[in-house]
């Protein structure tokens, strides 16, 4: 087997890696962030059971990002012959695939890590101030501006690579 | 990275809407008579029948909510520490003097006052932790040999204060750092204060002084011999320049400057989400709102002008 076999024989696998990437950084992100959130929200809610809707949403804000790395991860399954698709990949494609799901899978641990920050500080303003609900969900919210920016970036990488002449 | 402590600061910030504010101690001073005074607190959540009642009931609540909060208590050593060498200092006295010791001891400590008292009994410190074993012998020894209960008190007090530094000093959390460092300095400053109206030489000083970052006691000692104005010519160079008009006004108005003072560096927790501070702050705005009820309280049981009262009121957490 010349050394070009073997690089092309890799592509499906450097693609796998990028797809477990994707679900797993933004999983461990979104894991640790509900958690942090959550333990915010027990407190906030031993003291004040009645605000457990509002809280709820707050806590699950660091959730998004492990659903859309979920979502990066599945449609690169099926472009790569795990799900569907053609598993004839060459080298080229399967590291375009991996450098396609990187932005989800970083920038989901860093956003849904800092996204949590932001939702357990915002649960503590609700607690001292239950009429600013809309303001305290905003400031986590920003934060998954940049989540749903990687998401799109990976999304529309992985969605057109097999459209390459590679 | 100093562990997280998000449940329990979550759920302290949502018991600070609870907390007093001036709003409420204003209504406190404009109720009529000390019963009116009573029904007004009542109405504010404090239960209880009598005063010293609600007040304890108050006290007691806060301490075991940072018993469930913290499970670990030496995280907290630092408040309990006050308590411990009251309790020493109670246990000390009573067994050398022969007087039974009722209603000398104060809860919150981290020594029960049974072991101190036995400590001191059986002259047998080996069963007592160290930073209070060890300055409490030497107590015993003080009284025992010289009968002044005074010399007694500046050892343990110093160190108490030379404790609370030392727990300062090893906690993780920030805040609890600067509190130490400013109760000592504070503590110095006032029995430098005490030392100057009074009257006393400079060897009590170097007894009663307990070494901070902030304060050079040295210094500050040598300045203490040129009265109030020579205290003030060094006080002006450390970050407690501030005090100087409290420390010329009297006992009272350095209480109040160093409780505001603790209020102010407080302030900051409430948009601390994460650190042990926060569960820390919310204490000591508890022990201040407590102490300005029992102030106001006291002032209406014996019918004390509000205006008197009005100025020894304290910043208050929210």
């Amino acid at each position: 087997m010349t050394f070009m076999e073997i690089l092309n024989n890799m592509g499906v696998p450097l693609a796998l890696l990028g797809a477990v990437l994707a679900a797993l950084l933004s999983g461990i992100g979104s894991a640790i962030g509900v958690g942090m959130a959550g333990e915010a929200a027990a407190g906030a809610l031993t003291e004040d059971p009645s605000k457990f809707g509002k809280v709820l949403i707050l806590q699950l804000l660091p959730g998004t990002q492990g659903i859309y790395g979920l979502l990066i991860a599945f449609l690169t399954l099926s472009n790569i012959g795990i799900l569907g698709g053609s598993a004839d990949i060459s080298f080229i494609k399967g590291l375009l695939y991996f450098c396609a799901c990187l932005p989800m899978g970083f920038v989901g641990l860093w956003s849904a890590k800092s996204q949590a920050r932001a939702s357990v500080a915002s649960i503590n303003m609700l607690s001292r101030k239950p009429d600013q609900f809309g303001k305290s969900i905003i400031l986590p919210a920003m934060v998954e501006t940049y989540a749903v920016l990687a998401l799109l970036v990976s999304l529309l990488a992985v969605a057109n690579i097999g459209k390459l002449p590679l | 990275m100093p562990e997280l402590y998000t449940y329990a600061a979550a759920r302290v910030h949502a018991l600070e809407p609870t907390l007093l504010n001036r709003q409420n101690l204003e209504q406190l001073l404009s109720a009529k008579t000390y019963e009116e005074c009573l029904h007004v607190l009542r109405s504010l959540g404090w239960e209880g029948g009598t005063a010293e009642e609600i007040l304890s009931l108050e006290a007691e609540k806060t301490w075991r909510l940072m018993e469930e909060l913290l499970p670990e208590p030496e995280l907290f050593q630092i408040f309990s520490l006050p308590a411990d060498f009251n309790n020493a200092k109670a246990a000390v006295k009573s067994v050398v003097t022969g007087t039974k010791a009722d209603r000398v001891f104060l809860p919150g400590g981290s020594v029960l006052p049974e072991q101190l008292l036995k400590a001191v009994e059986e002259n047998d410190f080996s069963g007592l932790p160290e930073w209070i074993g060890v300055p409490l012998k030497e107590a015993q020894h003080i009284l025992l040999s010289t009968k002044d209960g005074q010399m007694c008190d500046v050892k343990l007090d110093r160190a108490a204060l030379e404790a609370i530094y030392r727990e300062g000093g090893k906690s993780e959390c920030a805040l609890l750092k600067e509190y130490a460092e400013l109760f000592v300095a504070a503590a110095d400053l006032k029995i430098v204060q005490r030392a100057v109206l009074t009257g006393r030489p400079q060897p009590f000083l170097t007894e009663a002084l307990a070494e901070c970052r902030t304060l050079d006691i040295r210094r500050l000692i040598e300045a203490s011999q040129s009265g109030m104005d020579g205290i003030e010519g060094y006080i002006v160079y450390t970050p407690y320049a501030d005090a100087i008009p409290a420390m010329k006004a009297g006992a009272s108005a350095f209480d109040k400057w160093r409780d505001d003072r603790i209020m102010s560096l407080i302030q900051g927790e409430k948009a601390n989400p994460f650190t042990l501070g926060p569960v820390a702050a919310y204490y000591l705005a508890r022990q201040n709102e407590i102490s300005m009820v029992r102030i106001i309280l006291s002032a209406k049981r014996n019918g004390l002008d509000t205006g008197d009262v009005q100025e020894r009121l304290r910043v208050m957490y929210v």
